[in-house]
C-alpha cells in the first residue's frame, strides 16, 4: 500500500470508530479529517459529495467514503476507504455478539452514552453553520434550505426527494443558461 | 439454499434499494429479515437495533453485521449440521456477518464509482455547476432537519421526568457547539470528553 492509501485507510478507520449515532454523525468528523486536516477536498466538493451520497443507494457514510477515496486515489482508494470505514463496526459488533450480550443493559455503557448523545447533536449542528458559506447562501437562495428543512423535518418527506428536486431544478436552470449563452 | 447464500442475496437487495441512510435501512431489514423470513424474533431484532445505535460506525453496517451473525446462529440447518462443533458454528456466524455486510455494500459501491466518474468527467460543464449550486443550499437544509429531528428525549433526557439530565445535556450540547465553532475543537476529542463526563456524572456520582 502506498502512502496516500495507507493514510486514507487509517483516516477512515478513525472516522468509523468515532462515529456514534448514524451517518449524519459522521459528517462533522469527516469534515474535520478530510477538509480541514488533510485538505483532500474543498468545502464545496465536500458538500457536493454529501448531496450525491444522499441521492445514491446504499449506506450514506460508506458512499461518502468510497467517493472521497476515489477522488483522492482512484478505484483502489475507493475500496480502501470503504473498507476502513466499516472495519471498526464489523470488529466491535462481532466482539459484542461473542462476549457481551449484556452490553446494552450495562449501566456504565449507558452512562457514557448519556454524555455523548447531546454532544453528537451539537456536532451535527456545526456543519449547518460552517458549510453555509461554502453553499454561497445569500438572500436570493436562502429559501432553499428553509423550505427543505420544513419539508423534511415538519412534513416527513424523505431527503432523497429533496436532493432529486434540487438537482432537477439546477439541471433545468443550467440547460437554460447553456441555451442563452449559445445564442 | 444455505442461509449464507440467502443472507448475501437479501442484503444485496436491501443495499441496492435503500435510499436515505441508516434509519430507513433498519425498517427495510426488519421487513425482510424478521417479518418475511423469521430469521430472528422481534425482541432479538430490537436488541440489535439498540446496540447498532450505541456502537461506533454507520447504523446500517452495524445492523447488517449483527443480523448476519444472529441469522446463522439461529438457522436450524446450520445447528444440526454443526451440532458437535460450536466453534465452527461461530465461524459460520462470522462468515454470515461478512456476507451480509458485503452484500449491503457492493452494488451501491459500483453505482457510486460510476457516479464519481461522471462527476469528474463533466466537472466544467455549466449544467453540472448549476445542479450543485442548487444542491448545496438544499444539503444545508437537510443537515438542519437532521439536527432538529435529533433533539429528542432519547438524546437529551425528559425535561419533566429527569430534569437534571436534561439540563446537563443542554449544557453539554452548548459547550460542544461553542467549543467546536469558536475554538475548533476536534470532534473526536469532544466525543471522548463527553463520554468521560457521562461516565463520571451518571456512572460514578450517580445522578
Amino acid at each position: 500500500m502506498n502512502d496516500i492509501n495507507k493514510r486514507l485507510f487509517l483516516t477512515f478507520i478513525k472516522i468509523g470508530g468515532f462515529t456514534i449515532g448514524g451517518g449524519m454523525a459522521m459528517v462533522p468528523i469527516m469534515e474535520s479529517e478530510i477538509v480541514t486536516k488533510n485538505k483532500w477536498l474543498t468545502k464545496e466538493e465536500f458538500l457536493d459529495i454529501l448531496a450525491v451520497s444522499q441521492a445514491t443507494p446504499g449506506i450514506f457514510a460508506v458512499d461518502m467514503a468510497s467517493h472521497i477515496g476515489y477522488k483522492v486515489s482512484g478505484l483502489k482508494g475507493a475500496i480502501i476507504s470503504a473498507l476502513g470505514n466499516i472495519l471498526p463496526s464489523f470488529v466491535i459488533i462481532l466482539l459484542i455478539a461473542f462476549f457481551f450480550s449484556a452490553f446494552k443493559d450495562n449501566v456504565w455503557v449507558e452512562a457514557i452514552f448519556k454524555g455523548i448523545r447531546p454532544a453528537v447533536v451539537a456536532l451535527i449542528a456545526m456543519p449547518v453553520f460552517s458549510m453555509a458559506k461554502s453553499a454561497k447562501l445569500k438572500m436570493s437562495n436562502l429559501w432553499i434550505p428553509v423550505v427543505s428543512t420544513i419539508l423534511i423535518w415538519a412534513l416527513g418527506l424523505s431527503p432523497v426527494w429533496i436532493i432529486f428536486g434540487a438537482g432537477f431544478g439546477g439541471y433545468v436552470y443550467g440547460k437554460y443558461l447553456q441555451k442563452t449563452r449559445e445564442k | 439454499m444455505s442461509i449464507l447464500l440467502k443472507l448475501f442475496l437479501v442484503f444485496s437487495h436491501i443495499g441496492l434499494f435503500n435510499f436515505g441512510g441508516g434509519y430507513a435501512m433498519l425498517s427495510f431489514i426488519q421487513a425482510e429479515v424478521v417479518a418475511d423470513r423469521q430469521w430472528m424474533t422481534e425482541t432479538e431484532f430490537t436488541d440489535i437495533v439498540a446496540i447498532s445505535q450505541m456502537t461506533p460506525g454507520p447504523i446500517g453496517i452495524n445492523c447488517a453485521t449483527y443480523v448476519g451473525y444472529t441469522a446463522v446462529m439461529n438457522d436450524a440447518e446450520m445447528q444440526v449440521l454443526l451440532a458437535d462443533s460450536p466453534h465452527l458454528l461461530q465461524l459460520m456466524g462470522i462468515l454470515g456477518s461478512a456476507l451480509a455486510t458485503f452484500g449491503v455494500l457492493w452494488l451501491p459501491f459500483m453505482v457510486m464509482i460510476l457516479v464519481s466518474k461522471l462527476i469528474l468527467k463533466y466537472k466544467n460543464s455549466i449544467v453540472q455547476k448549476c445542479i450543485f449550486a442548487t444542491l448545496r443550499p438544499a444539503i444545508i437544509g437537510l443537515l438542519a432537519s437532521a439536527v432538529l429531528s435529533l433533539m429528542t428525549t432519547a438524546n437529551f433526557g425528559d425535561y419533566s421526568q429527569s430534569t437534571l439530565q436534561f439540563v446537563i445535556s443542554v449544557i453539554i450540547a452548548l459547550v460542544v457547539f461553542v467549543g467546536s465553532k469558536k475554538y475548533h475543537w476536534n470532534p473526536i476529542y469532544s466525543i471522548i470528553g463527553c463520554g468521560v463526563v457521562g461516565l463520571v456524572l451518571y456512572g460514578f456520582i450517580g445522578i
